[in-house]
């Protein structure tokens, strides 16, 4: 009996993309030191000091203009620093592009654009792709697999505009799924889509974190964040606090966080309400 | 009304101009493609990126632009402008073109990219909105451009009328470029090709960078694509798109041709591939019908072109499948999202 070729005997062995040694923080997806941020010299965000590990959903809370949204794109670099830095699995985002997966607002595009769905989830594919090259087949599939990941494959002909708002946000979030990213940014996903959007976007949220993904994601919504995120960053311009889940989401906290607002304070004391009942 | 309207004559208007010419109307139609299809692929991104205004201010703020440049050329040629005495060489020749065409696209794109830099510092570094920011700048320039030529005029070949209306109608007149003895093309519609061939293949080459930066520019960034860097290109290649075209159809025309090609397409397809078929074929139609429209009405060309550009994009706007005003009852949006939905749920069953 002739013996088996060796490749039919023992599975494959994909290599494992090892974190390189030779770069200090390459094992911490987001790590960032003093960070300020200001418009117009006014500061939005404020010496924010910060380590995300690996494998972890965060959720941003903070009220409106705490700076969630300005943190992600400081993290992108899509805003100039006024001091501080930011360092993507131990190196600056710029040498980091194709490790970053990015879910923008969903109002921060004109939707009337003429595109298909399928057009955008392959502009996911850009990154992997030099200057000039097309989006080849395997791209094509990959955007395929994405779009059925979030249950949007019959929509891929249609023309963006023609769509409700939670598909649109799942159009993007196939986008984002397409970038094949080990950290994903997502500016406010659950903004004004409906239930079963919400639910489908949390089930991918949990997926990509069981698949060792990191994922901050801004949120608004008290009483939820809860339940979706193990851990929470609360904001409002300075970091207020950072961690697990059930140990920051408290009462002295939320009210540090929101501040002497009453209608949210309220909605602050229902939720720990829930919490301890 | 037969004195307001000349009488239509098919014959004339249509078969004469073909068969009893040699032929120098082709160069018009020609001509009128060229400048409006590189002038409509170009607009189809201003357009996306809500820039047409920006389009407008360019298209003006190229004048002082070219005056500079025609003076320099005039300088460099030996002439002394500043008098209007010529050197003997530059006389020699009888009309001297002071033209110069790499001198008029540098002029071109220093204004052009003059322009949208102070655009942004107007509208960043006060309280002045963009599109006030655009307002001042581009009518400054203009201004500005407008002192210059007449300041020059008569000392260069630079005049208003030319400015503002252009001369496309004449363009077989210019001289020729020829190969090995034999005339080509008129030199415009040659270096006019040549752009709409460069704007084309400039497309085609960085599509993917186009299509993230105006569509999210957000992401473009975060994929390492620099949309400041592609916003400053675009503004150099429309700079250089309207210093071709002006000649042709004068400073303000050459607006309705970055603007009515792009726009009618959007009206018809939500592919932007087919958009700029679409381009393509509206400019044809465009050239060659506002030609024959010229030659009925006995006006000048350039302006002919736009009004049949124009009434595409009214038979587009009524008639349009999706969006007409005409035949939008037919399939209203959310009966569509319906029917699609079924067929989604069909499909995953």
């Amino acid at each position: 009996m002739t013996p088996l070729p060796k490749s039919q005997i023992e599975p494959e062995i994909v290599p494992f993309k090892a974190p390189n040694p030779s770069v200090p923080g390459a094992s911490c997806p987001l790590e960032i030191h003093d960070l300020t941020v200001a418009y117009h010299q006014k500061p939005v965000l404020w010496g924010i000091d910060l380590q995300v590990p690996p494998g972890r959903l965060v959720g941003i809370i903070g009220p409106n203009g705490a700076g969630k949204s300005t943190l992600i794109k400081a993290v992108m670099g899509l805003l100039p620093l006024s001091s501080g830095w930011v360092k993507i699995f131990g190196q600056p985002y710029q040498k980091q592009l194709r490790r970053v997966g990015y879910v923008p607002q969903r109002e921060s595009v004109d939707w009337d654009f003429p595109v298909n769905v399928m057009d955008v989830v392959l502009m996911g594919r850009f990154g992997h792709l030099g200057l000039f090259r097309r989006p080849s087949k395997a791209d094509r599939e990959i955007a395929r697999e994405c779009l059925e990941k979030v249950r949007m494959l019959p929509y891929a002909n249609r023309q963006i505009a023609n769509l409700s708002g939670g598909q649109q946000q799942r159009v993007f979030l196939a986008r984002a799924l397409a970038q094949e990213s080990d950290l994903y940014l997502m500016d406010e996903p659950f903004a004004g889509v409906d239930a079963a959007t919400e639910a489908a976007i949390v089930e991918i949220m949990h997926e990509l974190k069981e698949r060792g993904k990191t994922l901050l994601v801004v949120h608004h919504d008290l009483p939820t964040a809860r339940n979706y995120f193990d851990m929470l960053l609360l904001l409002n311009m300075r970091l207020v606090a950072f961690g697990p889940t059930e140990e920051v989401f408290e009462y002295e906290l939320l009210q540090k966080t929101y501040g002497g607002r009453l209608t949210i304070l309220s909605e602050v004391a229902d939720a720990v309400r829930q919490k301890t009942s | 009304m037969n004195e307001l309207i000349p009488a239509f004559s098919f014959r004339q208007v249509f078969i004469e101009p073909w068969s009893e010419t040699g032929g120098d109307y082709l160069w018009v139609v020609l001509m009128g493609f060229f400048v409006t299809a590189a002038c409509g692929m170009t607009g189809v991104y201003l357009i996306l990126r809500r820039m047409a205004l920006v389009g407008d201010a360019i298209s003006h703020s190229v004048l002082p632009g070219l005056a500079v440049a025609f003076l320099a050329g005039s300088l460099i040629a030996g002439g002394d402008a500043s008098t209007g005495h010529l050197a003997e060489t530059g006389i020699a020749g009888g009309h001297y073109d002071f033209r110069n065409p790499t001198l008029m696209f540098i002029g071109a794109l220093v204004a052009g990219v003059l322009t949208t830099l102070l655009i942004e510092l107007i509208h960043k570094k006060s309280r002045v909105k963009q599109d006030a920011a655009i307002g001042i700048t581009f009518s400054s320039l203009f201004a500005i451009g407008v002192i210059l030529v007449s300041l020059f005029a008569g000392k260069v070949d630079l005049d208003a009328d030319c400015v503002l209306y252009g001369e496309i109608g004449f363009v077989a007149f210019q001289p020729f470029a020829t190969i090995a003895g034999h005339e080509l093309t008129p030199w415009p519609v040659l270096r006019m090709g040549v752009v709409f061939l460069l704007t084309a293949g400039l497309i085609g080459v960085f599509y993917k960078e186009l299509l993230v930066s105006s569509f999210d520019a957000g992401l473009a960034s975060s994929l390492g694509i620099n949309p400041t860097w592609v916003h400053y290109s675009l503004m150099c290649w429309l700079s250089v798109v309207v210093v071709s075209a002006f000649e042709a159809v004068g400073a303000i025309l050459v607006i309705a041709m970055l603007i009515l090609p792009g726009a009618t397409a959007a009206l018809l397809t939500h592919r932007l591939p087919v958009v700029f078929i679409l381009v393509l074929i509206h400019s044809a139609i465009s050239s060659l019908a506002g030609l024959h429209l010229a030659l009925w009405l006995e006006c000048p060309t350039a302006g002919a072109m736009v009004v049949v550009g124009a009434m595409q994009f009214c038979l587009a706007w009524m008639f349009s499948p999706e969006q007409g005003l005409l035949t939008r009852g037919r399939r209203s949006r959310v009966e569509g999202d319906l029917v699609d939905r079924h067929k989604a749920e069909a499909a995953a069953g």
